[in-house]
């Protein structure tokens, strides 16, 4: 196992938990390191881990900028290695809204 | 609003939902493709996902993600599962799973690594080992489009690791907007011209396209295939903002 040195999986991997969570597909939207200032799509970071313990680190400085934990009650969401979170709302899947 | 909803895919909340199993059939030696039934599917885009949900008579749980292998057919969906060592969802999906089997799947999720018949544009499809699965996906969705032209590369360690083999031949043969270039990094077969090798420039120039078409890239693969490719693709001046990855595993498939 080098999971350690090499991220296993990326954000693409949070979509899964994070819908349970977010009315909208949220791997598209952006996030800015409060460590570097990169801004990255979710979907492009590198994770670590499975459910029910998965971490989401910068692709540009390695910081932690999610972390995702689940109990059999609740989802405990770490955004805090983030300064912002850009969704986009006027997509073409806003727009898929009603169906 | 089976039909309707395809596009919806991308909006609604998702909770697990029951799937029954109602086919499998073997691909190569240790992927196979599983059909299921899956009430309320909302429909989906190709190169989404979905998470499947094992529980043991003890309780004990275990998920993970698999691409969508082609579109939706109403509520009948297909994944393509590639055995992974020690894989205690994957051994099932493979080795043990009959028809009529219950499982749980959560989806379809993700939106960044996707395509949509409306995007006309070029695109380039970069697959290491079962990473062909999402863009196997993106192949069948363009039935019945204005067809965007599309190329694959498909790196594969050797010959009867090619998962599709007998489709993708017939695409690529009947359709002349879809090339398919097979890499093999460990065993070629017989009279192949390129030695055996992990992907190179070389490769993503001869049967990729140029950076100059723009066209979109999607990479799918374990980490450092991906990483690699991703870079090559860069250094060959394609845009950043055109190059998607999904990536599926620190190791080989």
């Amino acid at each position: 196992m080098d999971v350690q040195t090499e991220a296993g999986y990326d954000g693409n991997a949070l979509a899964g938990p994070l819908s349970e969570v977010f009315a909208v597909e949220v791997t598209t939207a952006v996030g800015r390191c409060r460590g570097c200032g990169t801004s990255s799509q979710l979907a492009t970071l590198r994770v670590y881990g499975l459910e029910p313990g998965m971490v989401g680190r910068c692709p540009g400085c390695e910081e932690v900028l999610v972390r995702i934990s689940r109990t059999p009650d609740d989802l405990w969401l770490d955004l805090g290695g983030m300064s912002a979170l850009r969704i986009q709302m006027s997509n073409s899947s806003a727009e898929e809204t009603g169906q | 609003m089976a039909r309707a909803a395809v596009s919806g895919g991308l909006r609604v909340r998702r909770a697990w939902r029951p799937a029954v199993l109602v086919e499998r059939r073997a691909e190569t030696p240790s992927a196979s493709t599983l059909v299921f039934d899956v009430p309320g599917w909302p429909g989906h885009v190709a190169g989404q996902h979905l998470d499947v949900r094992l529980t043991s008579p003890d309780g004990y749980q275990a998920a993970r993600s698999y691409s969508l292998a082609a579109p939706a057919d109403g509520e009948r969906i297909e994944i393509t599962v590639q055995a992974v060592p020690d894989g205690e969802v994957s051994s099932f999906l493979v080795g043990d799973a009959a028809a009529g089997d219950s499982v749980e799947v959560r989806g379809p999720v993700g939106g960044w690594f996707v395509w949509r018949p409306e995007d006309s544009g070029p695109v380039l499809l970069v697959a290491g080992g079962s990473g062909v699965v999402p863009l196997m996906a993106m192949i069948r969705s363009r039935d019945g489009t204005d067809r965007a032209p599309f190329r694959l590369i498909y790196s594969v360690r050797a010959p009867g690791d090619r998962i599709y083999d007998h489709e993708l031949q017939r695409r690529a043969s009947e359709d002349g907007g879809l090339d398919v270039s097979v890499v093999y990094t460990r065993t070629a077969p017989e009279g192949e011209p390129r030695p055996t090798g992990r992907i190179s420039i070389d490769d993503l120039v001869s049967y990729g396209w140029p950076a100059e078409l723009e066209p979109t890239c999607y990479v799918c693969g374990p980490t450092g295939f991906v990483e690699t490719v991703a870079n090559l693709l860069i250094f060959l001046g394609h845009d950043p903002s055109k190059i998607r990855t999904e990536r599926f595993g620190p190791s080989g498939p």
